[in-house]
C-alpha cells in the first residue's frame, strides 16, 4: 500500500492492521515518533493526518485517510516550526521522549485554537503524558507558540 | 543529635570487611590512579588528556562516565568541562564512553555511609574518605542518588583545567614562548603576537608531553557558565525529534525481539507452545530464555504480536501472591520487634510517648514507568559483544553480558544511549541480560529487544511498599516526643545482593532514609527500621527511601504539631538545628506569605520539609475545595544544593520532581494479585496530567557548604505537603497513599 509521509509518498508492504506507529518507525525508519504504551494513553506516538493530531498506535495502516506528518515534517533544527522554537525557548524537554508527541498535539491544537485560554490549553494537552513532569513549561511554551503563530 | 557513634564503628568494620582480602589491594589501587581507559584504542593524532576529555580532529569530546536519563547530566558535565577548558559549551561533543573502573562514583559512596548529611564532624568525614576506597575497588559506575554534579564538580573542572594547561604547554613547546604569556579562548590557544592554534591542531603535540597536573581552578567571579542560565546541549535535538534513544537503534541485518515472561515476576517457565506464533508473518523464531520466551521477528510490532500468540505454562510467584499478605508481612516485621537499624535514639522516646497519639501510615508499591520502555540491542560476534542501551549501570550490564555470552568483560562494549526517563528503572539491567540471552542464541545477528509497555510494567522492580507505626506526644504547646517505626522490604537485599551479587552486611539505611537523618531536635526521639522478609522484588525509585519516609515522617510530625496547637511552619523552624534547612523553610514561608492573611474558607495550606541526598527541600502546597473535588492550585518550593550549576535546568528539575511527587501521592499504586502486578499500563497506573498541574514557584538557595544534585530531593516533600494541605482544608488526615483512594481530586 502507499502512504504519504512528510510530503513523500512511500510504498509499504505491511498487514492492514499494523499500527501506523510501527509502519513509521520500523518500516520507514522515521524515529521521531515514539512508542510509549500502545493503548492511546501517553500520546508519545502523536502524528498528524491531514493536520489533525492522532495517536498513531491506534490507526491501522489500512485506515490511514490522508497525508501523515511527523515531528520530522513539522520542522527541522535549521527550519523550526513555531512550536519547536517555543519548546527550545522554554527548554521544555527533560528526557524528551514524550516531547515529539506533545509538540505535534500542540501544533494541531493551535491551528484550530489560535488564541487559547489556559483552561483550553490544559484540557487539550492533557491527552498526552509526561512522566518527567514538564507540564509547567509545556503550558508556557504553548502560549509562546500561539503568540508566534498569530504574529506570523 | 543521634547516637551515630555505635553504628559508625560497626559499619567501619563492615566497610573493611566488604573488601576483606581486598583492603590492601584496594588501598594499593586507591593509592594508584585507576588505569586510563582511553589510552587503549587511541587513534593516531588523538590525545587523551584525562579520562574525561578527548580532543581529536572532531574537536573536544566529553567522555562522560554518567548516563543521561533526562536530568541534563550530559549538559551539566559539559558545562563543568567548558568552564575551565575555554571552549564553547555548544561545541562540546558527548560520548558516553566505555564502561571502566576509572569512573567510580565518589559521591554515591559518601551517601552509603550512615552519617546524616549535616554531620561534618571528623569521624563522618573520615568515614566518607574510607568508603571511597571500596567504591573504587568495586568500580561502581552508577548514575543515581543525585550524584552527577557532586561527583563531577571537582573532577570535571580539574579535567578541563588540566586539558587547558597541557594544551598551553604544547603550544609553548612548539613556539618557545613561556606558558604564562599564552592564553586560551573559544577552543584555541592564543600566543602574544595574536597567532592562534586550535586545540585540535595541538592535540597530537599534547599527547607527547606529560600532562600539567598542577592547576588552579577558577573562582566564582571568573565563571562564564556556572550559575548562569544556559541552553541545555540536548534541547534542540529533543525539540525536533532528532534525539536518538536506545529504542531507536537500527543496525544492518538487525532483528527485532519481544518477550513474554512469567507475569509473576521472577517465576519460572514450565512449558510453552510456539506453533501459533510461528505461523504469523515476519516471525522467524521463538527462543527460550530465563523466565519466558523471546519472539524474533522483522519488526517490533510483529514480535509483540508473536509474543501474544505463544502459550505458556508459568510457575508460581516467588513471593506472597496477594497484596493483603504483603501488608500483613510488613506489620509483622514491626511486631516481631527484631529491628534492622536504630540510627536515632535520643532521650527516652518509648516512655515519653505514653499517653500521646499514635498512627499507622502506608505507602504502596510503585512502578518507575518511564515513557521509553526498557530495551537493549546486543550483537554477539566472535570474541566480541556490543551492547547498545540506556543504562545507569553499564559496568553491571557489561559483567552480566560477559557471563551470559562466555567472553571476558573487556570484550563486551557497552554503548550507553540517551534514556527516555528512568526514575531508577535503568539501575536494573534485566532487559540487557535477556537481550544477551537472545543474541547469544543468534550469534552474528544484532538483536534489538524491546519490552512492550505491559512486559515493562509486569517486570519492573518496584518502589518498596512500606508501613509505619508511630507514637508521639506534645507538651506545653511543643512537639516533645516521637517514636517512629517503619518496615519495608530491603532494596539492599533485592537490588544489590540478589540481582547484582553485591551483599552489603549491616543495616539497610534506605528503610529509614528520610526519617532518622532529618535535622530536627525532638527531645525524646527514636527511629527504628525493620527489614521485611522477601516480598515483591524492589529497587531504587526516584528519591528511594525518602519517598516513603518523607511522607510518613512529615505527615506524623504535622499531626504532632497540630496536637501541640503550634503553627506547622513555626514549630518546624523551632525544632530545626541545621541552618541551611531553616533557610529553605523560611524561604517557602516568605514565598507563600505563610504568616499573612489566613487562606479563604475551603482553602488549605500544608508545609513539609524533607532533606534527602544532602539537600533540604521545603514545600508549601495550597489546595482548594471545589464542587468536583480538591484542586491543587499552587506549590512553593525552596531547595539548597550549595551551588546551582544551571538555574534553568535546576528550575525544571525541581518542578518536575514536584509534579512526580504529587502525581504519585494522588494516584499511584501497584498492587499484587494472583502473584502478579495488576497495573500493566498507564490506564491503570495513572500519573498527573497537565489539567491537574499546579503553578509551581521555585527558589534555589546556595547556603549549604557542599554541592549537591537536585534530581531526587524535590520528590519526597510533595506528598506530605499535599496531605497536610488537605488536612488544613478539610480536617481529613491522609495516612496512606494514593490519596485518591480517600478523597476526590478535581
Amino acid at each position: 500500500m502507499q502512504i504519504t509521509v512528510n510530503g513523500e509518498t512511500r510504498e509499504v508492504d505491511v498487514e492492514e492492521d499494523m499500527p501506523l506507529l510501527w509502519v513509521l518507525r520500523d518500516e520507514l525508519g522515521i524515529k521521531g515518533v515514539k512508542y510509549g504504551c500502545g493503548i492511546a494513553q501517553c500520546g508519545a506516538c502523536t502524528v498528524h493526518i491531514d493536520g489533525e493530531a492522532v495517536k498513531s498506535c491506534q490507526v491501522f495502516a489500512g485506515d490511514v485517510w490522508g497525508e501523515v506528518t511527523t515531528i520530522e515534517g513539522l520542522g527541522t533544527p535549521d527550519a523550526l516550526h513555531a512550536v519547536q522554537a517555543a519548546w527550545i525557548e522554554h527548554q521544555v524537554a527533560q528526557c524528551g521522549y514524550c516531547q515529539s508527541g506533545h509538540m505535534m498535539l500542540a501544533a494541531s491544537f493551535l491551528s484550530e485554537t489560535p488564541d487559547p485560554s489556559e483552561t483550553q490549553i490544559d484540557a487539550a494537552m492533557s491527552a498526552n503524558l509526561c512522566r518527567c513532569g514538564t507540564y509547567p513549561r509545556i503550558r508556557e511554551a504553548v502560549k509562546t507558540a500561539a503568540k508566534m503563530m498569530r504574529e506570523g | 543529635m543521634g547516637k551515630v557513634g555505635t553504628i559508625a564503628r560497626r559499619t567501619f568494620l563492615i566497610g573493611s570487611a566488604a573488601v576483606l582480602g581486598g583492603v590492601a589491594f584496594g588501598y594499593y589501587m586507591y593509592k594508584r590512579p585507576a588505569a586510563n581507559p582511553l589510552l587503549h584504542g587511541l587513534g593516531e593524532g588523538e590525545a587523551a588528556l584525562t579520562p574525561y576529555v578527548l580532543i581529536n580532529a572532531d574537536g573536544v569530546t566529553l567522555i562522560t562516565p554518567r548516563g543521561d536519563k533526562g536530568q541534563g547530566a550530559y549538559h551539566a558535565q559539559a558545562a563543568l568541562i567548558a568552564e575551565e577548558l575555554d571552549v564553547d559549551l555548544a561545541a562540546i561533543n558527548v560520548d558516553p564512553g566505555p564502561p571502566s573502573p576509572a569512573y567510580y562514583n565518589t559521591a554515591l559512596s559518601s551517601e552509603a555511609v550512615p552519617f546524616a548529611f549535616y554531620d561534618d564532624g571528623f569521624l563522618a568525614e573520615t568515614m566518607r574518605g574510607v568508603m571511597d576506597a571500596p567504591m573504587k575497588f568495586i568500580g561502581m559506575q552508577i548514575t543515581g542518588g543525585s550524584t552527577t554534579v557532586p561527583d563531577g564538580w571537582e573532577k570535571l573542572r580539574v579535567a578541563g583545567a588540566v586539558a587547558r594547561e597541557t594544551l598551553k604547554a604544547a603550544a609553548s613547546q612548539l613556539s618557545g614562548i613561556n606558558t604564562t604569556a599564552i592564553k586560551t579562548e573559544n577552543g584555541r590557544v592564543i600566543l602574544p603576537d595574536g597567532q592562534e592554534m586550535t586545540y585540535e591542531e595541538l592535540a597530537p603535540v599534547a599527547a607527547g608531553i606529560a600532562p600539567v597536573t598542577k592547576v588552579r581552578l577558577r573562582g566564582p567571579d571568573e565563571w562564564r557558565y556556572i550559575g548562569k542560565p544556559m541552553q541545555r546541549i540536548d534541547i534542540v535535538a529533543k525539540s525536533t525529534g532528532t534525539q536518538e534513544y536506545g529504542i531507536d537503534v537500527d543496525l544492518p541485518g538487525m532483528v527485532h525481539a519481544a518477550v513474554k515472561l512469567n507475569p509473576r515476576q521472577g517465576g519460572d517457565l514450565i512449558a510453552f507452545d510456539a506453533a501459533e506464533a510461528l505461523k504469523l508473518r515476519g516471525v522467524s523464531d521463538v527462543l527460550q530464555i530465563t523466565g519466558g520466551v523471546a519472539v524474533i521477528a522483522d519488526n517490533t510490532w510483529r514480535a509483540f504480536r508473536g509474543a501474544e500468540a505463544v502459550s505458556c505454562d508459568w510457575g508460581p510467584a516467588l513471593f506472597p501472591p496477594e497484596q493483603e499478605e504483603h501488608w500483613t508481612a510488613l506489620a509483622q516485621a514491626i511486631e516481631t520487634g527484631d529491628h534492622d537499624s536504630r540510627q536515632r535514639d535520643d532521650g527516652a522516646a518509648a516512655e515519653a510517648v505514653q499517653g500521646g497519639i499514635e498512627a499507622e501510615y502506608r505507602a504502596p508499591y510503585l512502578a518507575h514507568a518511564p515513557l521509553e520502555p526498557v530495551n537493549a540491542t546486543v550483537w554477539v560476534q566472535e570474541g566480541r559483544v556490543d551492547v547498545w542501551t540506556g543504562t545507569q549501570v553499564p559496568r553491571f550490564a557489561q559483567a552480566h553480558v560477559a557471563e551470559i555470552c562466555g567472553v571476558d568483560a573487556e570484550d563486551v562494549h557497552v554503548h550507553v544511549l540517551m534514556m527516555g526517563g528512568s526514575f531508577g528503572h535503568r539501575l536494573e539491567d534485566d532487559v540487557v541480560r535477556r537481550a544477551a540471552e537472545v543474541a547469544a542464541q543468534l550469534k552474528g545477528t544484532p538483536v534489538k529487544l524491546t519490552y512492550s509497555r505491559e512486559e515493562d510494567m509486569l517486570h519492573d522492580f518496584l518502589r518498596p511498599a512500606a508501613l509505619g507505626r508511630m507514637k508521639g506526644a506534645a507538651k506545653a504547646g511543643q512537639v516533645a516526643a516521637m517514636d517512629y517505626h517503619v518496615a519495608a522490604p530491603s532494596i539492599a537485599d533485592s537490588q544489590f545482593a540478589e540481582r547484582q551479587g553485591l551483599g552489603f552486611p549491616g543495616p539497610d539505611s534506605t528503610i529509614v532514609q528520610g526519617a532518622w537523618d532529618q535535622p530536627y531536635a525532638i527531645p525524646d526521639y527514636r527511629v527504628t527500621g525493620y527489614r521485611a522478609p522477601k516480598l515483591a522484588p524492589v529497587s531504587s525509585w526516584r528519591s528511594v527511601g525518602a519517598s516513603v519516609n518523607g511522607f510518613f515522617h512529615e505527615g506524623f510530625l504535622d499531626e504532632l504539631i497540630h496536637e501541640a496547637g503550634a503553627d506547622p511552619l513555626e514549630e518546624r523552624l523551632r525544632l530545626c538545628f541545621h541552618e541551611p534547612t531553616r533557610k529553605v523553610l523560611e524561604a517557602v514561608g516568605e514565598m507563600s506569605d505563610w504568616s499573612g492573611p489566613r487562606p479563604a474558607e475551603g482553602v488549605g495550606r500544608g508545609v513539609a520539609m524533607v532533606a534527602s541526598f544532602g539537600v533540604p527541600c521545603a514545600q508549601v502546597v495550597e489546595v482548594r475545595m471545589t464542587g468536583d473535588g480538591l484542586r491543587i492550585d499552587k506549590v512553593w518550593v525552596a531547595a539548597d544544593v550549595g551551588r546551582i550549576v544551571d538555574p534553568v535546568n535546576f528550575d525544571g528539575l525541581v518542578k518536575g520532581g514536584v509534579v512526580f511527587g504529587l502525581g504519585h501521592a494522588m494516584l499511584g499504586e501497584i498492587t499484587i494479585a494472583d502473584g502478579r502486578v495488576e497495573q500493566e499500563n498507564y490506564d491503570l497506573f495513572e500519573a498527573m496530567r497537565m489539567d491537574r498541574c499546579p503553578d509551581i514557584f521555585v527558589r534555589g538557595l546556595e547556603t549549604g557548604e557542599k554541592i549537591r544534585g537536585i534530581g531526587e530531593p524535590p520528590v519526597p516533600p510533595a506528598a506530605p505537603a499535599l496531605a497536610n494541605a488537605i488536612f488544613a482544608a478539610t480536617g481529613q488526615r491522609l495516612r496512606e497513599m494514593p490519596f485518591a483512594r480517600f478523597v476526590d481530586f478535581a
